[in-house]
Order: C-alpha cells, then structure tokens, then sequence
C-alpha cells in the first residue's frame, strides 16, 4: 500500500541556516502518524511544504499520490489546523467557515454539522474574536475537516483546549482514522501522541530521527528495572550484587534503577536471592514517550 | 476564480465594513455637491481648489456630474484604504494560509480577490452617484441653475462618461492599494503610506515643482477620473489618453511586480 505522505531529502533552507535538512518519513494510510520535535525543529516548516505555502530548497515527496510540486491535485482532499487557528475576528465562526466552504466549494450544510461536532454550534453566530482559546482551536478543526479529508494534517491541535475538550480530539481523531482518514499531528502533548499514534516521525535541529511504529521505537528502548529490598538496609548490598553482574544503577526513593534487557530481572533477583536479600518489588517498566523524546532530542540518537 | 471572488465578497459585505464605508463614499460626494450649489455665489470659489463654477457652467450638459467628479480622488482614496486592508490583512491574521490550502492557485487567488473588490469599488462609485446626482437636482433651483440639459442626450452621454472615469480611476486607486498591501503585508503601513503619498506628497511636489503632475500616478488617476485636467484658465494640463496610459502603466508594472511576488514568495506567518 502507499503512503499517505512520503518525503525524500525534503530540505529547506534560508540562506546559511537550515530549517529542514534531507528529511525522509513516510506516513502510511489510514495511521494516525505523530509529528514530534523540540521548538524550531522543523515541523512546521515541513508542514507547510506539504502544504504548498513554502517552496522546499531541495528533495521530493508526494502526497496522496501527487507530487508536492503540484497541490492543487491534493489539496482537495486535505484538511489542515497550520501553526494555530487564524481566522477574520469580525466575521462569527459559522461566516468564517462559510468563506472556507465557498473556497473550496463545500456543501453549505457541513458548515452547521461540523460547528455540532466539535461544539460550537451554540456559539456559531458570535465573532470569532470573542471566542476562548480552546472554542477558536475547535473552529481551527472544523475547518481542517470542511472538505472530508482523505489526510488531515494538524499543528498542535490541543493547544488551549481543556482536558475534556483534549480527551475529545483523541476520541474524533480515533474516528477519523478508523474511517480510513490519515491524520498526520504534531503536538508537544507526548503522552497524547503516544496514546493515539501508531506511527511516528521524529525531528530534531530539522533532521528526522525517527521514522516508523511508536512501538518499534519504545521497544528498541532499553526498559528500567525497578528493584526494592524488603530490608532497607540491604540496599547498598543490592547495589554490590547489581554491580557483581557488571550493570550500573541508581538510587531513587529507596529502590534501585538499572537500566537492562526485561529478562535480566529474573537474573537479579536469583542473584539477590542467594545473596539473602529478600526483593519487595521488582519490576520492568518501558520508558514512556516523553523520556524516549528527551533521550533522542537532547543526548545522541 | 469565481470560488475566491465569492469567497471574498463575502468578507466584504460585512455590515462592520461595507456601511461605514459606503456612508463615507456618499457623504463626502454629497458634500463636494452641496457645496458645489450652496456657495455658487462665494467669491472664494466653490469648486476643487477655490475654482469658481459658475450657474451657466453648471447648466451645461455635463453640469450634473461637477460634484460627483470632485470627490472622486477621495473616492480613490477610500478605494486604496479598502484594497490595501483587505489584502494586507490576510497576513496579519494569518489567513493567506487558509486560502491558499483551500486555493493553491494564487493567481486565482489574488484574480479573484480584485475582481471582488473591484465590484465592491463600483458599487461604492454608484452609490455615490445616485448620492450626488439626486442632490444637484435637489439644489439646482435654489442656485438658479437650469437642469434642462442634463437630460438630453449630450447630458446623459457626459454623465455615462463620469460614471466610467470616475470607476475607472477609482479601481486605478484601489489597485494601488492592493499593491501596498502585497508588497508591505500590513494594513497601517501600506494604509498609511498611501494616503500620505496621494493626499500630502504629490500635492506638495506638484505645488513646488512645475509639470510634475504629469508623472505622479495620483495625479494621473485624478485625471483620469475628470477625463484629463484642465487648469484656471480652462487650458489642458494633462489630456485624457495621456492620463489614462500613464497611470495605466503605472498600475500594470506594479500589478505585474507584485503578482510575481506573491506567486514566489513563501507563506510563513
């Protein structure tokens, strides 16, 4: 099957500085593919040469099966939240979707049904600009659905919403790509993105670190073993046995971290048990998304 | 195209803009006519620039359309305000990007944003005809002038000429506008500069320098819109041909300038 997206050596620059150098992703069909990096990493910018809005300096890609040289093949079928919701603050939220559906040529009643969907359908008629962060993220939104997107692609489409209005973008992302919908989502929420993702692409200083399943990746991390003596005086002799099996640990909150290979707890805790430490706890636990990102966007790859 | 223009007529039928400024357009063509009328015998003149018109000048065919013609470098102005907001503004809010996913052909983009606001500048022109028109004939009695040959066929092929010129210069206006915006991508700036180039520079420059009228595009336009100049003493400064082709190319180089512009220039805010 093809990708949705999929970019090679996608590179922009300006003048001597490089906001995306050579990226190469590909964002499968019908996933939901989050889009992660530190500030300035390039997302946005790779967006919006997805978009057609910024010229890339050198590379290809295709979206939807075209070219991106070419987006008016495409961008009918996208729908995009760039860089936060712009909208006219003297025009309502229902006029304001009105001008996108007349530029798209949209039927007019998706305008109404789309407002019901992501709540604002009380609020349709007010100004754009006396509505709340969160209630102008959801009009962002449903203008990126207007043309029923084969592929939607959003910037950080959480950003002011409270953690209802976030447990709902989950659920409508959820939907859409269970209706076969692409969503391609950047968003600094990591434990959001690791909840819903099922792929991802991973920037830094403009260059992908990542490309491929949320799981591939978390897997490839090394798990934390998390060992607590019964006895909290055999903790420093825990330590001697961990460091008698040649791993380093530390001490955090009366408990040792080693980081090791998931089977190497049944190791530890023979070698404990013959050293006549009794284990109260011993568990495995896999770094979370967030820890993952800061060990790849800040320490090496 | 047509998608763009309706798209922002939209925008422009907004009560918060189209009102106040088809009551600006048509008050102060109202104003330019009543005073046409009302100081008819004010020895200091009742015309643009103190010229005195007198009750047999304006009893000519071409009389009824005296007031609408003065105002018409104002209207221009109010034309250049509302191209350059309008355009300029969809940079300030962030709102080129949504058009132009929604539309990724900017020609299209930028065609059917002039279109649409090139019908708004006519209708502001017609408004303000009626305005000005329904006014003369209301105080044309009081100022002894005759109406008679207003009406004939002269009158109404004069008054059909104002109606274009006076378009035409209007939307000449306007495009300049819509160039400051484009090239400033910010509504004060590109508002602000092209008023005080047409109202203040080139009025100051044509005061001190002489015969440079002849090469200012405000100057050209207000010509246009008069078909051609006339000074005091009822010689011809700058004719109608020339008038329309120097500010026609005027207006065209910079379209041309900043259509190149916007179909390169990366959209980053």
């Amino acid at each position: 099957m093809t990708s949705a997206v999929s970019v090679k050596d996608l590179t922009k620059t300006y003048g001597d500085q490089v906001a995306v150098s050579h990226a190469t992703f590909e964002v499968p069909h019908g996933s939901i593919c989050g889009f992660v990096g530190p500030n300035g990493s390039g997302k946005t910018t790779t967006i919006r040469m997805l978009l057609g809005l910024i010229s890339p300096t050198g590379g290809t890609g295709t979206v939807l099966g075209s070219p991106i040289s070419e987006p008016e093949n495409y961008l009918p079928r996208v729908g995009a939240l760039i860089e936060g919701p712009a909208f006219y603050p003297a025009l309502s939220g229902r006029e304001n979707l009105n001008v996108l559906a007349t530029l798209g040529n949209f039927p007019k009643n998706r305008v109404d049904q789309l407002l019901e969907t992501v709540g604002l359908g009380n609020r349709a008629n007010s100004k754009f600009k006396t509505y709340s962060l969160g209630m102008k993220q959801r009009l962002g939104i449903a203008a990126a659905l207007l043309p029923d997107p084969q592929l939607l692609i959003l910037d950080e489409p959480t950003n002011g919403l409270d953690p209802s209005g976030i447990h709902e973008v989950r659920t409508l992302l959820g939907d859409l790509a269970l209706s076969g919908t692409t969503v391609f989502v950047s968003s600094h929420l990591l434990s959001e993105i690791e909840m819903i993702c099922d792929s991802l692409v991973m920037l830094r200083e403009g260059k992908v670190i990542f490309s491929g399943a949320t799981q591939e990746l978390l897997a490839a991390q090394q798990p934390l073993i998390i060992a607590r003596p019964e006895n909290s005086r055999d903790l420093e002799a825990l330590g001697q046995v961990v460091e008698t099996l040649q791993k380093t640990f530390k001490v955090v909150d009366g408990a040792l971290e080693i980081k090791a290979p998931t089977q190497w707890a049944a190791t530890l805790n023979r070698a404990a048990f013959e050293s006549g430490i009794t284990l109260a706890e011993l568990q495995t636990q896999l770094p979370t998304l967030e820890e993952t990102f800061f060990d790849m966007t800040e320490g090496g790859s | 195209m047509i998608a763009v223009l309706r798209a922002e007529l939209r925008k422009l039928r907004r009560p918060t803009l189209s009102l106040p400024t088809l009551l600006a357009a048509s008050g102060l063509t109202a104003l330019s006519t009543a005073l046409l009328y009302l100081l008819i015998d004010s020895p200091n003149g009742n015309g643009r620039e103190g010229m005195q018109v007198t009750a047999k000048r304006l009893s000519a065919p071409d009389g009824l359309v005296f007031g609408f013609q003065s105002a018409a470098t104002l209207l221009g102005v109010i034309a250049l305000c509302v191209f350059a907001a309008q355009t300029a503004q969809e940079y300030t809010y962030g709102t080129l990007r949504n058009i132009l996913v929604r539309q990724p052909s900017r020609m299209k983009v930028l065609g059917g944003k002039y279109f649409a606001m090139s019908l708004f500048a006519l209708l502001m022109v017609a408004v303000s005809a009626l305005v000005s028109f329904g006014l003369a004939f209301a105080l044309a009695g009081g100022a002894k002038v005759s109406t008679s040959l207003w009406t004939s066929p002269d009158g109404r092929q004069a008054t059909l000429n104002a109606l274009v010129n006076v378009t035409v210069a209007t939307i000449g206006f306007g495009t300049c506008g819509m160039i400051l915006g484009l090239l400033l991508r910010s509504p004060i700036s590109s508002i602000a500069i092209g008023v005080i180039w047409i109202l203040i520079v080139e009025n100051l420059l044509t005061a001190v320098v002489n015969g440079i009228d002849k090469y200012l595009p405000g100057q050209l336009l207000t010509a246009v819109s008069t078909g051609g100049s006339i000074s005091f003493n009822g010689a011809e400064v700058i004719s109608y041909k020339y008038a329309l082709a120097g500010s026609g190319l005027y207006v065209i180089s910079g379209a041309i300038l900043v259509s190149v512009l916007f179909k390169r220039r990366d959209v980053a805010n």
